[in-house]
């Protein structure tokens, strides 16, 4: 590898360090990440960490010897399902969901996903879907990230969707909120003030 | 009167339709008040935070900024939307400069959120605050002995919600048992469903929601009852997928808890989107037509 690569590497990770201190200081408990013991419960605890390519305790120790980049870049923060089991187990009280969530924040304002794993696709059709109707279009959402991600999955799916549609319950015309112009106003404010 | 101000949440509108009519009419017939927020709009969920965690709060802080002038608790129904909207609260009462930025994103609307309002799940209203005694006597349909495996799934015990403990929750244990059922012992009560990796990643959601149902049913449970849209959606509409990606051949009905007090209580199935389920939960029909003969 070249000196100027390297220079370059540097930088990226330099700049993604300070994001991330960043991150962690914008929630409550954020900073709770410096006492992590690398006691593996976070992992231990995760109902999928078996499919991750990088555990949650690996993800801390990977933070902390200055590889960034390389975290950013695994399915893991997108893998992560919500469930909050680690975050409850921590023994030292580390926001390891929350976290995850920051490290999402981080990835998509960096633009650095993993390979031919679009979730964040996901997450931007959902935001979209908000911003036009106010609240969330199941079937659209779902149609929008099958056919980002990969058209085929909308055939596989097409079986379930119908079962709901038949039975109404899911709706086929997405619903607007009588004051949409007031959740824009908001949002659009928002985003001016901060990450 | 017991009265909540109502937060049904985009799930309950569609894919949840069934939890929206069973919450609306158990509530009616023990006369509990549940007014709608007006106009609400979508909490945010998981994924507004993920993108951009100031615009999350806000959109959800709307919400609470119309309930604050209800002066009502809020009863929100979708385990996600529970957490989301507690999350916020925390989120303002944490930092004054936070709880600012929020607020001025709301001025925005000429709304502003100056009190903290309570985030309640129906579970907890139903047995913590009308209580399990009131509830034994509006029982005209004891569920006879019925199985149910009692699925709490993640975010209404996670994370530190406060009315149920965190490993081993008992409020629905306690509550299938008032209604005349034997609640299902299972280890897997608080495991998670996958939730949106059903859509990112269905192979392992799939595997998720096998192990759970299997954990259910090697207990005996004859039907599962859930808190949670996602969770009532994942293990209920994908179970032929389940079926043939893990050679399985399960068929177990999944009520949203509801189901269960407003069947005892006698209302009609249909009143509670009973007959909208994909696998229909046929002893709980059985109970509604033996009581009436």
């Amino acid at each position: 590898m070249g000196t100027n690569n390297k220079l370059t590497q540097n930088r990226t990770e330099e700049d993604l360090r300070s994001a991330f201190w960043g991150q962690v200081n914008s929630f409550p408990e954020g900073d709770k990440i410096k006492n992590c013991l690398q006691c593996g419960t976070c992992t231990g605890s995760c109902p999928v960490s078996d499919v991750m390519d990088i555990t949650p305790r690996q993800t801390i120790a990977l933070f902390r010897a200055g590889h960034l980049t390389e975290i950013l870049q695994s399915r893991t923060i997108w893998i992560c399902a919500s469930c909050y089991s680690c975050t409850v187990r921590c023994p030292v009280g580390i926001r390891v969901t929350d976290t995850l969530y920051a490290l999402k924040r981080i990835a998509i304002e960096k633009k650095i996903y993993p390979d031919n794993f679009p979730v964040y696709a996901l997450s931007k059709a959902f935001v979209n879907n908000i911003y036009r109707y106010g609240r969330n279009y199941e079937l659209g959402l779902g149609i929008s990230f099958f056919l980002k991600s990969d058209y085929k999955k909308l055939f596989k799916n097409m079986g379930v969707g119908l079962s709901m549609i038949s039975r109404g319950r899911m709706g086929l015309i997405p619903k607007k909120i009588k004051k949409i112009d007031e959740v824009r106003a908001i949002i659009n404010k928002a985003n001016q003030l901060g990450e | 009167m017991l009265e909540y101000a109502y937060y049904p949440g985009c799930s309950l509108e569609h894919t949840a339709s069934p939890y929206d009519k069973s919450v609306r009419e158990v509530f009616k017939a023990l006369g509990i008040g549940l007014k709608e927020i007006d106009d609400w709009n979508c909490c945010g969920a998981t994924m507004y935070m993920s993108v951009k965690k100031i615009v999350g709060y806000a959109i959800s802080a709307r919400n609470l900024a119309i309930a604050q002038n209800m002066n009502l608790d809020v009863c929100a129904p979708c385990s996600s939307c529970y957490t989301i909207l507690k999350k916020t609260n925390r989120h303002i009462q944490w930092d004054p400069k936070e709880r600012a930025k929020i607020n001025e994103a709301l001025q925005a609307a000429n709304l502003s959120y100056d009190t903290i309002v309570n985030i309640r799940h129906p579970l907890d209203i139903l047995v913590n605050d009308f209580g399990l005694d009131e509830l034994k006597k509006h029982v005209v349909k004891p569920l006879n002995g019925l199985r149910v495996a009692p699925y709490y799934g993640c975010q209404i015990v996670r994370p530190h919600h406060g009315f149920d403990d965190i490993d081993d929750p008992q409020t629905m244990d306690h509550l299938i048992e008032v209604l005349g059922g034997t609640p299902t012992e299972y280890s897997s009560k608080v495991r998670c469903c996958g939730g949106m990796l059903m859509t990112t990643d269905e192979e392992v959601a799939l595997k998720l929601n096998k192990n759970l149902i299997e954990n259910a049913v090697d207990n005996e449970a004859e039907m599962i009852s859930t808190v949670c849209p996602l969770c009532q959606m994942n293990v209920e509409a994908y179970q032929d997928k389940i079926n043939s990606f893990c050679h399985t051949n399960y068929n177990i009905p999944i009520v949203y808890f509801t189901h269960l007090i407003g069947i005892a209580i006698g209302i009609a199935p249909e009143l509670m989107g009973l007959d909208k389920l994909i696998v229909k939960p046929e002893k709980l029909f059985a109970v509604e037509r033996e009581a009436l003969i």
